[in-house]
């Protein structure tokens, strides 16, 4: 990562100090389509996620970061109902919810696309589209209907890369793919769509378009979470900026509170004091 | 953020009336290299007819192209059974067991020793062959482990089974067949009248079809493939069955009259379709390619992989059962020197040859048909020419190695266009 000059402003967010939770009543914004707060997640001994505090609000682009291990994948495996935190509570739309199964969060509005994309290369766009999920007309495949959903889904997300949606999934690029994918969890009427690092397989002028679709979602009124490692891509698409360190999240606010160095120091030391400190501190 | 117009017209598939030569050519192309693409396999087959009947005089006389027809069947019967599993990315070694332990079944239950009526007789031996592939794939499925494994155990004790059950019965290790429908299930025929009116009917049925799924299309706004390939493919189904009444109205015997179309055809048109049927139109068919393609996508799309798996078991063991019926109604019984071990590798060389992946997530049932013929038209016209066994064994190795490196170098090709 380069060193770019101070900004003059203030380093650290006024909001970048995440509040514990407090004993009494949860005070949150409504407007917040999912809420979280303290979640903790322990593995034996192990406390992967601890007392997290988060809001992602509708029609943005949040970007989780932070180091490997630093807990964000373990997060995002706690929303898609992966597995159920150890404590804490989620509110979707203001309302408690517990996910404990994938399906509980499929079935809310949440839509995964983890690192794979989970697509089967044998089948075309529209079969990968509607994988179980498909539409029948007395008992059999509605072809036709599936066909004409999936061009109006990927002409409505401005995905026109693709030649033919009767095409194998197995012959596309790997932004179609992923567009495939982001634009199959948007065809379940998703409204929060989590996209675990969309562009690390992509080349420059594929992660473009991922990044377009991705603003997309959010101007169709779609709560992203973006999990990326590559800074240059969360400052070009994120509204808001969430980052992680070894469990806890320290801190979060619009993308207007950091720059690039800021968002290093939190990811690496967990706290931005413009001088690196020697090792990163545990609290 | 807003698509200009151009872009989301090129979602469509080009119209019938923008095609130029550069698109038909690249149509052939994709027909030639298409995963669904019948083409070679097609030339291959007309290759070896032209070849044996340079060769042969009576290669395409109508007995023997009747002759070619039913040998074939049992390969056509056994590939289309074990398709169902080389979709998933399994394999069943005990099927050509299965297809003798049905077919077994049968025999013995309408043989003097029991007297059942046939067609209690022929569901059970369908169950049998049913419920022993079940037990293949819950095992298989229960303590995960490969189908390679667990049915190469399964062909070993089948083969057991059969021969105690063969013994048992008394007879010196073969049982006939005595009873009527049982025989006649190969050895009868259609009369010409009924062979005409089959054809037609069938040719009619798949035009109907193939033109109301493109005006569908068409009248959804989707565009569909230019209309000279529907016609051209009814026009060859048109032809292709003209050619089958022909050889089956000539008379193939030089004793009595012999005419029409031997049963066995209907019950291969038949398995085909259902087998067709379920795996393009149904949300079970649609599930099986996707467990072979991605197993892991498919579970995670809420898809209950087991049971679909359980299911393409129990399908390739019904459709064993049949095959199991049609041998022994063509060799007249059932012994206890049954090959299953050669018959279940015919069944895996016909699919592949066809052009089932072994990989699974790709193939079709009418692949199993046109490997099935392959391999008979192999067998028959080798014996035509006074061939031995030997060379036929090995001739039939090359053309299925030749399938295989195919099939590996087409989904390399699949993957490296990424």
């Amino acid at each position: 990562m380069t060193t770019t000059p101070e900004p003059s402003s203030p380093a650290t967010p006024l909001v970048g100090r995440v509040q514990t939770e407090g004993s009494g009543v949860e005070v949150f914004d409504r407007d917040h389509l999912l809420s979280m707060r303290g979640i903790a997640k322990s593995f034996g001994a192990v406390h992967a996620l601890q007392r997290v505090d988060l809001d992602i609000p509708a029609g943005q682009v949040t970007a989780l970061i932070g180091d490997n291990g630093a807990g964000k994948s373990t997060l995002i495996k706690t929303i898609s109902g992966i597995w159920a935190p150890s404590a804490g509570h989620i509110y979707w739309k203001g309302k408690e919810v517990h996910i404990h199964t994938p399906r509980a969060a499929t079935d809310l509005g949440i839509a995964t696309v983890y690192q794979d994309l989970a697509l089967c290369d044998n089948l075309d766009i529209v079969q990968n589209m509607y994988l179980g999920m498909e539409e029948t007309r007395f008992g059999l495949l509605d072809e036709i209907k599936m066909e004409l959903a999936t061009l109006k889904t990927l002409s409505d997300l401005s995905v026109s890369t693709v030649k033919s949606v009767r095409q194998l999934v197995g012959s596309l690029s790997g932004g179609q793919r992923q567009a495939v994918a982001v634009a199959r969890a948007v065809m379940r009427d998703s409204e929060l769509v989590i996209l675990d690092e969309p562009t690390a397989a992509l080349g420059v002028s594929q992660t473009a378009q991922v990044l377009q679709l991705i603003r997309t979602l959010a101007s169709k009124g779609i709560a992203v979470l973006v999990i990326s490692h590559n800074l240059n891509d969360v400052f070009s698409v994120a509204d808001r900026i969430a980052v992680m360190h070894l469990g806890t999240l320290v801190s979060h606010g619009p993308i207007s509170n950091y720059d690039t160095t800021s968002a290093v120091e939190w990811i690496t030391t967990g706290e931005s004091s413009r001088h690196p400190t020697a090792s990163a501190s545990v609290q | 953020m807003s698509t200009p117009p151009t872009e989301v017209d090129s979602l469509d598939v080009p119209d019938a009336h923008a095609q130029s030569t550069t698109n038909v050519l690249a149509q052939l192309r994709r027909i030639w290299q298409g995963d669904s693409g019948l083409l070679p396999i097609l030339i291959g087959l007309a290759a070896l007819v032209i070849f044996f009947d340079v060769r042969s005089s009576v290669f395409l006389s109508a007995e023997n192209l009747t002759n070619l027809f039913v040998q074939s069947t049992i390969f056509i019967l056994l590939g289309m059974a074990e398709i169902w599993l080389l979709l998933l990315g399994d394999i069943d070694l005990s099927l050509g067991y299965a297809t003798g332990l049905g077919g077994a079944t049968a025999v013995i239950l309408v043989s003097s020793n029991y007297r059942w009526p046939w067609y209690l007789a022929l569901s059970l031996a369908l169950v049998v062959t049913t419920a022993f592939s079940a037990l293949s794939g819950f095992i298989v499925i229960r303590f995960r482990l490969p189908s390679f494994i667990v049915t190469l155990a399964m062909f070993l004790g089948l083969e057991g089974v059969l021969l105690y059950v063969i013994n048992a019965q008394g007879t010196g290790g073969s049982v006939s067949v005595q009873e009527k429908v049982l025989y006649n299930l190969v050895n009868g025929n259609l009369t010409p009248l009924a062979t005409w009116i089959f054809v037609v009917v069938v040719v009619a049925l798949l035009a109907l079809i193939m033109i109301r799924a493109d005006s569908t299309r068409r009248s959804s706004g989707l565009g569909g493939r230019p209309f000279w390939i529907t016609i051209s493919k009814i026009v060859t189904l048109g032809v292709a069955g003209l050619l089958l009444i022909l050889v089956f109205s000539a008379n193939r015997s030089s004793f009595a009259h012999v005419v029409g179309m031997p049963f066995a055809i209907p019950i291969d048109l038949f398995v085909l379709a259902a087998g067709t049927f379920i795996l393009t139109k149904t949300k079970a068919g649609r599930y099986i390619y996707a467990i072979g393609g991605n197993t892991e996508a498919a579970r995670r799309a809420g898809v209950n992989v087991n049971k679909y798996r359980l299911m393409a078991f129990m399908l390739s063991g019904f459709t064993a059962g049949i095959a199991g019926l049609l041998y022994v109604s063509r060799l007249n019984g059932i012994s206890t020197g049954i090959e299953g071990g050669t018959y279940v590798l015919y069944a895996v060389a016909a699919a592949v040859i066809g052009g089932a992946s072994l990989y699974g997530g790709r193939g079709k049932m009418i692949h199993a048909v046109l490997g099935g013929l392959v391999i008979g038209t192999i067998d028959n016209g080798m014996s035509l020419l006074n061939m031995n066994a030997a060379t036929q064994y090995i001739a039939t190795a090359l053309v299925l190695l030749a399938a295989v490196i195919v099939d590996s170098l087409a989904r390399r090709g699949n993957t490296n266009t990424r």
